[in-house]
């Protein structure tokens, strides 16, 4: 059934929607395998983004201007369109912030800060990104409170055993990455919300590698937070999402202070506006809303079953052929995976394959990928890394086997 | 460019088997190195006695650049005074910064001069000068832990 969705998935006419992808990279077509990092953008992205600056340029909430109405109702309509996109019951509950490390930050920083004492824990796990586990560390160490982690097994999954022993009456919150960045397991969300709600826990999600992969339903998936980054779903850089829920985010202190944030100040006593506009201080990437709006656009305008078997496939093909290049193992086998390729090659240095591979048009990531722990853990120094989005081919992949011949004649 | 350029034999060699692969026996000066963009990590350690390194050697993990880069400086500089490995310092530094298109003079350099195709890939020239800040920081003080970033 898979190969019939996939077949109807026209893979080059996609290809066509993004500029970028026609370059030569010294001289060969550009393989652009490093998704994970960011994903390149749709005309209609570049399109929309320029139509903001070149027609309806103008701040928002401030004037009375007919330009600045039209801005306002562009970044109004990007919310309700993230709404949307993610299910969320309310476009009150999506907060513009510049991405996934803005987005965990501002949670840190408001809940964390009310909601973690002395003597308290924060559950994170083995495979979170820095940007899920630092700002928990930061608010930790100011609270005199403990970071726990919950471990993997060596193929890259959730110790979901131990997470019962892990959720205390100390535990303050859950952060969790929906999708690994550097393995791409996809984590049983539902089932950790679950248990930690038993314990009146709430759970954010570290959404940055999911969204562009699969549907997102956070009622669905009943977190309480979810952070995501437009640049990676085909959007702009510097605009992200928090979702948050209703309740807690009116409980929240606000995270900046500035224009926009408030509805009255004087010397003595400033009132805050009300969720959204409290956490979103100051003049926002309004063209970046914008962008991200218009990625959304073009994403429904496909059919997301189509785009995970076409995903799907090529993460079957590609573990299969590149798991057959001698001295290559993959690092990373979960049995629920996104399209993530992370490997090692004999003792050839994944930096070294980075540059072999970047001489043969062939675009990858290498090193610890901002998961230091994890690498740890596996043992690892580093991994080089191919992550595959919807407009990535069989042959794309094949072209990256190819360039692995050249690292082994160089390194022979 | 060709690739061979950048992973030359004598590379691919000292990456094979580097020399002074080890901790010195005696020791007295040591740095760790970091390059935060690919994880790499070395520790170099030094013998010094008056102001002539005896002996030294390094550990640690990267790629082939680097790991031959900290071999052959190993090499380089047993014997040779402080003030020599400063000035080794310096015009290694200037020969993989300088711009791809200039000619450098790397005839003192040596053997190391086989570094000098990192200048062509702006992204390696941290990996090539590592083990050469962190040698650096071992000569300055006692214990040390230096970035490329
Ligand atoms: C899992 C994960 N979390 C968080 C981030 C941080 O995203 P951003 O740099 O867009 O804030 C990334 C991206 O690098 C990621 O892969």
């Amino acid at each position: 059934m898979s190969t019939n969705v996939a077949s109807a998935f026209d893979v080059q006419r996609i290809r066509r929607d993004f500029p970028i992808l026609t370059q030569r990279i010294h001289g060969k077509p550009l393989v652009y395998l490093d998704n994970a990092a960011t994903t390149q953008k749709p005309q209609a992205v570049i399109d929309a983004m320029v139509r903001s600056y070149a027609e309806d340029n103008a701040n928002i909430h401030r004037g009375v201007h007919l330009l600045s109405e039209r801005a306002t109702q562009a970044y109004e309509e990007a919310r309700v369109k993230i709404q949307k996109f993610l299910n969320a019951p309310n476009a009150r509950e999506i907060i513009f912030v510049r991405g996934t490390t803005e987005g965990i930050n501002l949670v840190a920083q408001t809940y964390g800060r009310v909601n973690v004492g002395r003597g308290d824990q924060v559950l994170i796990t083995h495979m979170e990104h820095h940007s899920n586990i630092v700002p928990w560390q930061m608010i930790c160490e100011e609270k005199g409170a403990e970071l726990k982690v919950l471990p993997i097994t060596d193929e890259g999954e959730l110790r979901m055993d131990l997470l019962d022993g892990l959720l205390t009456d100390r535990t303050k919150i859950v952060a969790v990455a929906h999708v690994s960045n550097s393995l791409g397991t996809i984590n049983p969300i539902k089932v950790i919300v679950e248990k930690a709600h038993q314990r009146g826990i709430p759970v954010l999600v570290d959404g940055a590698q999911a969204v562009a992969h699969m549907p997102v339903d956070v009622q669905a998936l009943g977190c309480d937070f979810y952070a995501m980054s437009g640049h990676k779903l085909f959007g702009p850089t510097g605009i992200g999402v928090l979702y948050g829920r209703l309740t807690l985010l009116e409980a929240m202190p606000p995270y900046q202070g500035g224009g926009d944030m408030i509805s009255a100040v004087t010397f003595k006593k400033t009132t805050y506006n009300a969720v959204p506009n409290k956490f979103e201080a100051g003049t926002p990437n309004i063209a970046g809303s914008v962008g991200l709006g218009a990625a959304i656009d073009y994403l429904k305008a496909l059919d997301f079953t189509a785009v995970s078997a076409h995903e799907r496939e090529l993460l079957a093909y590609g573990t299969r052929v590149l798991g057959a290049v001698p001295g290559v193992r993959i690092v990373g086998t979960a049995s629920h995976k996104a399209s993530v390729l992370s490997f090692v090659m004999d003792d050839v240095h994944p930096h070294d394959i980075g540059t072999i591979l970047d001489q043969e048009g062939v675009a990858i990531r290498t090193g610890h990928h901002c998961t230091q722990p994890l690498m740890e853990r596996l043992c690892v120094p580093a991994t080089a890394r191919a992550s595959l989005a919807l407009y990535n081919t069989k042959e794309e992949i094949d072209a990256l086997v190819g360039a692995l011949a050249k690292v082994r004649e160089i390194f022979a | 460019m060709d690739l061979r350029e950048l992973y030359q034999e004598v590379i691919l060699d000292h990456n094979k088997r580097p020399r002074n692969f080890r901790v010195p026996d005696p020791v007295n000066r040591r740095a760790e190195g970091y390059n935060p963009l690919c994880g790499d990590k070395i520790t170099v350690f030094l013998y010094v006695e008056g102001d002539v390194i005896k002996d030294l050697g390094f550990q640690g993990t990267g790629c082939a650049i680097s790991k031959a880069s900290a071999s052959m400086m190993t090499d380089v500089l047993k014997g040779k005074t402080l003030e020599d490995a400063n000035r080794f310092f310096d015009q290694f530094h200037d020969m993989v910064t300088a711009p791809a298109t200039a000619e450098v003079k790397s005839d003192h350099l040596g053997k190391l001069a086989v570094l000098s195709g990192v200048r062509e890939y702006p992204m390696r020239v941290k990996c090539a000068s590592l083990a050469w800040h962190t040698m650096k920081a071992a000569m300055q003080a006692e214990n040390n832990v230096v970035s490329t970033e």
